[in-house]
């Protein structure tokens, strides 16, 4: 009968040291697994804000509040007969108007969809709503063009510093003089 | 009374092979320089190859050539012979669905590299190729002068050294003075040059470029940051080839190269083909990537991609 407790005890206690045993390498591989689930290349998280040069304001546009703060905000869609007449929307002009993008309440900020406003230093994020793909690019550093030190710091643009956001497409420009034929060497 | 065969022996007898060596010895004495004979010259002529020099001996050459470049453009010039980085392979991408023929890269190249104005030398040549075609080098043209490009139609694919792992043109030199660097970089000893331009009929990619004349480099435009194996002023009769800018790219931190720096619309990407975190593994990566003359196995480290 003694023996057989006893018997019974070892018995019990093995099970409890292989359940703990087991219990311990799934976890150690649990973590393990968590360790290397990082792509080789992580995504920064869009929250993380890059450093960037001042956005390319048209001289004396900024801050907007400076004429804004005395108008009443009128959200009514419309077209802009006394002020910005010079800003002719090529950008998905059917499906949206200043207000879209420009907040309505604080004129010195922009406005994502998700009603948050954020500085014109951070506009990537709000192209980054609907150009998703460039987005990632150029958070990689591949699109748009990156200067600054190949292995040190690197200088990122806004997207705006290339592309006029109220006409983004890239215009044609002149070349520069092609190389000189042979035959017209001296 | 000695006989005819004392007499010729005591006479002066102008045998051919003290000829020869009269002969011999006059023609070096005018080959010597005479009216320019400092020990500048003869220092260049015993100077040994570049991977031969001991430490002490390259610095003695550097400072020879900068004194020599600075009485000819009369300013400070630099050249130094920065190794390269451990651990630093480099790498180059070119995005061809961004690039639209406008040759500021072929320019901002030339200034920093110190390339002849006259007769010119382009490292970089742009090739406006038609849509329709694709990559076919049969109908590239890369004299195009529109007014304004891109042209409806058209792509352009810019081509330079693409700093192959398996160099041809380094192979066939029959002096050793190109080799590929330890960082990929394949570079010419512009002293060790004899200019048979073999390397120029070897390179499947007309990378290589070769000083005619005396290189037409104007003292204002003149860059005086310079590296011995990349852009320090060339002599006539030696080939020369893009570098990466290895003045720029080998230090830490080292700058973009000037062709990178330059272009408008962000086409060209480069980084540490090593570093799994840069900017070409990203694009070798995720991107669809191409390199040119696949089939002829040089293995270039310049990679076309499409990012869009």
């Amino acid at each position: 009968m003694k023996r057989g407790r006893s018997r019974n005890g070892l018995v019990l206690g093995i099970a409890v040291l292989a359940v703990c045993l087991a219990a311990g390498t799934a976890a150690a591989a649990q973590q393990k697994k968590e360790k290397t689930a990082g792509k080789p290349h992580a995504e920064p998280a869009p929250e993380k804000l890059f450093a960037v040069p001042k956005p390319p304001f048209t001289p004396g546009i900024f801050p907007c509040s400076d004429c804004h703060k005395e108008m009443k905000p009128n959200p009514t869609r419309r077209e802009l007969k006394d002020e910005h007449t010079g800003i002719v929307l090529n950008h998905a002009q059917g499906q949206r108007w200043c207000l879209d993008c420009h907040d309505v309440s604080n004129r010195d900020k922009l406005r994502l969809v998700n009603g948050e406003r954020i500085g014109h230093e951070e506009s990537y994020r709000l192209c980054g709503q609907c150009h998703g793909d460039k987005y990632r690019d150029w958070r990689a550093g591949i699109h748009g063009k990156r200067t600054g030190m190949w292995n040190g710091e690197k200088q990122y643009l806004l997207c705006v510093h290339c592309h006029n956001p109220h006409d983004p497409q890239f215009k044609p420009i002149p070349p520069m003089p092609p190389p000189t034929r042979p035959e017209d060497t001296k | 009374m000695p006989n005819q065969e004392s007499r010729d022996n005591a006479a002066f007898r102008m045998s051919r092979r003290k000829m020869m060596k009269g002969v011999g010895a006059v023609l070096g004495a005018l080959a010597l320089p005479e009216k320019d004979a400092s020990a500048s010259v003869w220092e260049e002529f015993f100077q040994k190859h570049f991977r031969e020099m001991s430490k002490p001996e390259l610095e003695k050459v550097l400072a020879r050539l900068e004194k020599e470049y600075a009485k000819t453009y009369g300013k400070a010039v630099k050249v130094r012979a920065t190794p390269h980085i451990e651990g630093v392979s480099y790498g180059y991408g070119l995005d061809l669905s961004r690039c639209i023929g406008c040759r500021r890269c072929v320019y901002a190249c030339v200034q920093e590299n110190n390339q002849s104005r006259d007769p010119q030398i382009h490292y970089i040549r742009v090739l406006q190729l038609d849509k329709e075609r694709g990559v076919d080098l049969e109908h590239a043209e890369h004299y195009y002068n529109p007014s304004k490009v891109p042209e409806k139609g058209h792509f352009y694919m810019p081509v330079q050294c693409h700093q192959c792992e398996l160099p041809p043109c380094t192979k066939v030199c029959p002096v050793q003075a190109t080799w590929k660097e330890r960082d990929g970089i394949v570079v010419v000893d512009y002293n060790w040059c004899i200019g048979c331009r073999y390397c120029m009929a070897a390179c499947p990619y007309g990378a290589r470029h070769f000083n005619w004349k005396k290189p037409g480099l104007p003292a204002a435009e003149m860059n005086p940051e310079t590296h011995y194996l990349g852009n320090r002023p060339r002599p006539v009769g030696v080939v020369e080839k893009c570098t990466f800018c290895i003045q720029r790219v080998r230090n830490t931190p080292g700058r973009y190269t000037a062709c990178v720096e330059v272009c408008p619309v962000g086409a060209r990407k480069f980084g540490n083909l090593l570093d799994p975190e840069s900017e070409i593994r990203y694009i070798i990566e995720n991107k669809r990537v191409f390199i040119l003359k696949e089939d002829l196995n040089t293995q270039p480290k310049f990679y076309y991609f499409y990012a869009t």
